[in-house]
């Protein structure tokens, strides 16, 4: 079953000048189609500009598309009857932790969401605490989210939408304002969540190694779809991905020049240990 | 030598409760033209001690020095130390304001009182230097993209024409592509005009290509200065601190250990592929 479902989708906005005359219009996204099934771990990559934001913003209908259509667990995201349990379906975790929370105490922050979908107290309380917990951040429950590093408010944003009980979580870049072990901690978090809860997640994001685990990953340029498949096809084409400005793991990058060389080394290594071990076996 | 810091110590809201030891005993010499990383957990001390350097934060005790200068003396002009040592702020884009890309970039040779010919001369030849594109030069800053915007933000300190410029993560949020074009810019200015640079940073992979040398702070003490390969030879100690090596320097130790004979402690990809390369006889 495909928990997310894109057709023919095109997006368009006009642009405006400073007197709101009309200066043309931009294809953000156009004519994608995909297909996410429930459970799996899907990551999109693309430069800054390339749509992925737009594209991520019609999945829990924030944004109806121009044309095509989308649907969330089989409902047409643009039907206004459906808008409801389409955001319910999926929820959201955006770049910046400061602009999502808003409660004085981590657990109030949490309960807002669920309280909202008129949720029973005593079951907001349970579902509070269990999605605190999926996250890791339970102990820090009473505290203020003001005294929180970045990667633990993001955590409790993911946690305020798990409370939500979502059977998707798109991630738009959670990690881009983080450091290093803020980034491993929302990674792991994003990961559990997907393994131990079986939530689908969508993960949108710059750094290849947060995605080298992935199920599929979605390469977008210029609104258009441009690649699709599993992490080593994707990073077997490493020219490919410096044409279209995104990253490759060091690791991809090393075994990549080294096979130009002429070191007889497979394409697609991305992790240390299968480069290690490909090396070890040439000796 | 620019840059003397002699037994610099800080402390956050002394006299209270609270109070937080910043810095501690911060000894550095920072001579003319040097490339420096500074890399360290979150809240280790790196932008508190770079916001000394041009005296944005004075110290609790220690001194010090700009090319001889105690900027601590009496009557020491702390306007004129400022325009010598540009700040770049995380973020800078956000404190862009101006109708136009170049009367932002105008703004601060403005305010020092030069003629307006003068100012213009260095406002567009700051752009120039970043890479800025002319026919951008009158537009509104906020409909650049983060890129752009943060070359204005660059180019705005540079009009100051400072002989030392220090950057807090300038490639924070922004794409792979993005992030390449700024720190290529930086490394060209340093070349070029032969400035001093200080660059923050959280990312291994990049310090390692670009500096000449490494200072690595934890709580608020600066416990390696060195040059990359040296610093980046003490993993353990590094991890210890919630850092870590750059990738190839992790692999290159996997392949000593598994018996094969490289330069574990190469630093870049370039150096890791020369060295596996020589290992295996094809060079």
């Amino acid at each position: 079953m495909d928990i997310v479902k894109a057709k023919d989708l095109v997006f368009e906005y006009i642009r405006r000048d400073e007197e709101g005359n009309v200066e043309g219009i931009s294809t953000a996204v156009d004519h994608v189609s995909l297909q996410v099934a429930q459970g799996d771990f899907v990551a999109i990559l693309g430069h800054n500009g390339s749509g992925k934001s737009t594209l991520a913003k019609h999945l829990n209908a924030i944004l109806y598309p121009t044309e095509g259509t989308v649907w969330v667990d089989g409902k047409d995201t643009s039907a206004e009857e459906n808008l409801w349990t389409v955001r319910q379906n999926v929820g959201m975790v955006f770049q910046n932790p400061d602009n999502q929370i808003i409660g004085q105490v981590v657990e109030e922050d949490v309960g807002f969401g669920p309280e909202n979908l008129g949720v029973p107290t005593k079951e907001i309380w349970e579902r509070v605490e269990e999605s605190l917990r999926a996250v890791g951040m339970y102990e820090h429950r009473k505290h203020s989210p003001n005294r929180l590093s970045g990667g633990q408010k993001q955590r409790v944003s993911i946690a305020g939408v798990l409370a939500m009980h979502p059977k998707c979580i798109v991630l738009d870049e959670p990690t881009a304002m983080l450091d290093p072990s803020g980034r491993r901690e929302v990674i792991r978090a994003v990961r559990g969540l997907n393994d131990v809860e079986g939530i689908t997640v969508i993960l949108i994001t710059h750094y290849m190694e947060e995605v080298i685990h992935a199920d599929k990953i979605f390469v977008m340029d210029k609104g258009q779809l441009v690649m699709e498949g599993t992490p080593k096809e994707i990073f077997s084409r490493v020219e490919r991905l410096k044409e279209l400005r995104l990253d490759v793991p060091q690791v991809t990058l090393l075994a990549h020049e080294l096979r130009k060389k002429g070191l007889p080394i497979p394409e697609g290594i991305l992790e240390r240990k299968e480069l290690v071990e490909a090396l070890r076996n040439l000796k | 030598m620019a840059i003397i810091v002699d037994h610099v110590n800080y402390i956050y809201g002394q006299d209270t409760e609270q109070a937080v030891h910043a810095l501690q005993d911060i000894n550095l010499q920072i001579p003319d033209g040097q490339f420096i990383g500074i890399i360290g957990h979150t809240g280790s001390g790196k932008s508190t001690l770079v916001q000394h350097l041009n005296g944005l934060l004075k110290a609790t005790s220690g001194s010090i020095y700009y090319n001889g200068q105690d900027i601590y003396d009496e009557g020491y002009n702390l306007k004129d130390l400022r325009s010598h040592v540009g700040l770049v702020f995380q973020y800078p884009e956000h404190q862009l304001f101006e109708v136009d890309v170049f009367s932002d970039v105008c703004f601060g040779p403005k305010n020092l009182g030069l003629s307006k010919k003068e100012v213009e001369l260095r406002a567009f030849d700051a752009l120039r230097q970043v890479g800025f594109p002319e026919e951008l030069f009158y537009t509104s800053p906020f409909d650049l993209s983060g890129g752009q915007k943060r070359r204005v933000a660059i180019a705005g300190v540079l009009a100051m024409k400072p002989d030392v410029l220090i950057l807090d993560e300038p490639t924070a949020g922004l794409d792979p592509k993005g992030r390449e074009d700024i720190l290529d810019m930086v490394k060209r200015l340093q070349q070029e005009s032969g400035m001093t640079i200080l660059l923050v940073s959280h990312s291994m992979d990049d310090v390692a290509e670009y500096v000449d040398r490494i200072l690595v702070m934890d709580h608020g003490r600066v416990v390696f200065d060195d040059v990359p390969r040296q610093v980046f030879s003490h993993v353990e100690e590094l991890e210890e601190m919630h850092l870590a090596a750059p990738q190839v320097t992790y692999i290159l130790r996997d392949l000593k250990k598994a018996g094969i004979e490289v330069d574990e402690n190469a630093t870049t990809v370039d150096e890791a592929a020369s060295t596996i390369l020589q290992a295996f006889g094809k060079k």
